[in-house]
């Protein structure tokens, strides 16, 4: 059995251990809620996050659109960007994914090719890293930008009666596509 | 000579404790994050409205400048609130902490923090009112759930009452009907007492006092706004509107959230009602002196929005008006519905209100006098007065957010989906569990819309823009109507983070753009000036 076939077969299994340790990096309470709470409006946090972290799994295991990926790690970097977390412990939640799978696969890592096909899993898991670091920090770039904009909008007429707007015959675009209705 | 230390081992470096410690929480410190908390009030605006303890501070120092009796101050403050508020009184005490309300708030929903649980933060107070004020609390102190009022207490108390946007969600699920929200603003009203307020909120109250409105807009300002929009509506429309402005023996007073004069997208519901006023003949005016819907002063002290809504009624005496129509504003409205009325009604000088198009009673504003522009059109469109075109919407997948304030604050439930349902043709509705009464707020409500907390915002609003995206994503839903100012400006912001293909607006954009005008050149652009898909610029030819 190869690598992809263990972890397939397990992949229930390394979801719920993925998600636990994940959401252990909350307070006790709020792990309790995010945890038992399945409902996705309810528990937007934890659902997104379930379902994100499936969705990466999915994807390693059997790639189909990268596209996809990247939208599955953005819609958990967006909210733990946004949650009072360091960077590191922000994106922590990718190292998980190694540890969770390093113990699932310990009693197998000896069998034929599996330790090197785990190499390059892992490698895989990099790469999502450094993806995430570039999700992470336009995050957080977007916060300074809106903040920018909406003292820019809230005053808008103000400042373009005064004159101060670059051109003031056109509609305020800012920079994002908030604004394009089309 | 000192033992070498033995590196770890592979294992042990890879063992990452991540988990936060676990401490009850009276014994886990307030920790103050840049991003979530707006910077205090500059000392003018307090000596502007006659507030204590005027000095230059900083939120993030960690001498506050407090007066020296500033514990004594605050406890004299809850004794004579528990004497004054008797819903005070009863929520300190009636709570089981059953945990109903828990999971309801948005803020604790999107930040995860146990403090945002609304039966937590009440116990951020209700634990000093054990202490000092109930026989169980003096002699069984912690074990009873009481503790000393610290200096750090009471930093915990301004970091959190400033992170609840008295949304009031929590209290829908309360089994004993406990307003949270009433706690949260008895919290800042001690809080206002040592001074403390933030300047996102004490500026606009100043500036309302002095002149009027929250930006501090003066008359002139106000009538070059709106004839600035006038041009534009010309543009669009080829109709020159020509409003009056603080005019006496007018029928109606119009007033509405300053938000929607100078703001984006507020502006274009603006040119909403313009349009639709003037289509109808109305003989309304506009006041530059009660020139604001909103009232910050509702986020400092009772007494203090009190003082700043006097002066509707004073213009509408002044004015010799009839009735008072108010524009789509959040706080106003619940501020109307269930405050105004105590503090200076019965409007006995004005005349329970009553369309002149639909002579229709509004008898639900018999006291106030005062209706809202949604049931005054909704009631326009159900007596078929208007001339609509609801495809000239066509591009806009539009859903509807309840704002708390307007929902569950005064119960205005179905007026605007009435209005959305005639002016557009594609409407969707979010969730159960996130509109109506369990609407989730914007997040910025309450006086928290500043620019210097915006990661506590950007959580505060995830569960709304969570179930915005999903329709998004379902329905191809573009655009997010409500009838809030707060709202337009402040989840413009979150869509712009959480879901940039949805844009927002307030509901009478969308009638402004669907309403046919008598004489009106052909529309091949919306209020926004954007070309309007799918129609063709009129030529030389077509024209009139």
């Amino acid at each position: 059995m190869n690598l992809k076939e263990l972890l397939s077969n397990r992949k229930e299994t390394i979801i719920n251990k993925w998600f636990d340790l994940i959401i252990d990096s909350y307070p006790p309470d709020t792990a309790h809620f995010l945890r038992t709470q399945k409902n996705q409006f309810t528990n937007p946090v934890g659902h997104t996050i379930h379902n994100a972290i499936e969705g990466i799994l999915d994807e390693l295991l059997e790639p189909s659109d990268s596209a996809k990926l990247t939208s599955h790690l953005d819609s958990i970097i967006r909210i733990r960007a946004i949650q009072g977390f360091t960077p590191s412990v922000a994106l922590n939640f990718l190292f998980l994914l190694k540890k969770v799978v390093r113990d699932e696969i310990q009693a197998e890592a000896g069998m034929n090719g599996v330790a090197e096909e785990l190499l390059g899993f892992e490698s895989q898991v990099d790469g999502l890293l450094k993806e995430s670091f570039d999700i992470y920090m336009a995050c957080r770039e977007k916060l300074y930008e809106l903040s920018a904009n909406e003292a820019r909008n809230m005053t808008y007429r103000l400042l373009e009666s005064a004159n101060l707007l670059k051109d003031s015959s056109e509609t305020f675009h800012p920079e994002g596509d908030g604004f394009d209705s089309g | 000579m000192a033992k070498t230390a033995k590196p770890p081992k592979p294992e042990e470096l890879s063992k990452i404790d991540y988990r936060p410690p676990r401490t009850h929480w009276m014994d886990t410190p307030v920790q103050f994050k840049e991003g979530t908390f707006c910077y205090a009030s500059r000392p003018k605006y307090l000596e502007e409205v006659d507030f204590p303890n005027a000095r230059e501070w900083s939120s993030a120092d960690e001498d506050w400048k407090l007066p020296d009796n500033w514990k004594e101050i605050l406890l004299e403050g809850i004794k004579d609130r528990l004497k004054k508020y008797r819903s005070f009184q009863l929520f300190m005490d009636i709570c089981v902490r059953c945990g109903a309300c828990a999971d309801k708030c948005h803020f604790f929903l999107g930040s995860g923090d146990p403090k945002n649980m609304p039966v937590l933060r009440a116990e951020l107070i209700r634990s000093v009112y054990r202490k000092y004020f109930t026989l169980g609390g003096k002699l069984f102190g912690k074990r009873a759930g009481a503790r000393e009022l610290t200096y750090d207490v009471f930093k915990e108390w301004w970091y959190y009452f400033f992170q609840c946007t008295e949304c009031r969600r929590c209290s829908v699920f309360c089994p004993y009907g406990i307003d949270t929200a009433e706690i949260t603003m008895m919290g800042r009203e001690l809080i206002n007492l040592l001074g403390c307020n933030t300047d996102w909120i004490m500026g606009p109250v100043a500036n309302c006092y002095k002149k009027g409105n929250h930006l501090g807009l003066e008359p002139h300002t106000i009538k070059m706004n709106i004839e600035m929009m006038c041009d534009d509506i010309e543009e669009i429309t080829g109709i020159r509107i020509e409003p009056t402005f603080n005019r006496k023996g007018a029928e109606i007073l119009f007033v509405t959230p300053s938000g929607d004069l100078f703001g984006m997208p507020g502006i274009y519901t603006c040119m909403g009602y313009l349009m639709l006023f003037h289509e109808l003949g109305l003989d309304y005016t506009w006041s530059t002196y009660a020139s604001e819907g909103g009232n910050f002063g509702f986020f400092t002290s009772n007494e203090m929005a009190k003082r700043l809504y006097y002066k509707i009624y004073a213009e509408a005496k002044r004015l010799g008006v009839k009735w008072i129509l108010g524009g789509e504003c959040g706080h106003m409205w619940r501020l109307v519905h269930q405050y105004l009325d105590t503090w200076h009604g019965p409007a006995d000088f004005l005349e329970v209100p009553k369309s002149p198009i639909t002579g229709t009673v509004f008898e639900h504003a018999k006291s106030t006098k005062m209706v809202h522009v949604v049931e005054f059109t909704a009631d326009l469109i159900r007596h078929g007065k208007l001339n609509l075109d609801p495809s000239r919407n066509d591009h806009l997948r539009v859903t509807f957010h309840d704002s708390c304030n307007t929902s569950r604050g005064m119960g205005i439930f179905e007026e605007p989906r009435y209005i959305i349902k005639h002016v557009c043709n594609h409407f969707y509705e979010m969730p159960e569990d996130t509109i109506r009464e369990k609407t989730f707020c914007c997040g910025s409500g309450s006086g928290l819309n500043a620019g210097e907390n915006m990661e506590l915002r950007m959580r505060g609003g995830f569960p709304r823009a969570n179930a915005v995206k999903y329709v998004h994503e379902k329905h191809g839903v573009n655009m997010l109507a409500n009838i809030c100012a707060i709202d337009r400006a402040a989840l413009t912001t979150l869509m712009q983070y959480w879901v940039p293909q949805v844009d927002v607006c307030g509901v009478h954009e969308l009638v402004g753009n669907a309403l046919v005008m008598k004489g009106e050149k052909k529309r091949t652009q919306d209020l926004r000036l954007e070309d309007l898909p799918g129609v063709e610029e009129e030529t030389e030819e077509e024209g009139e």
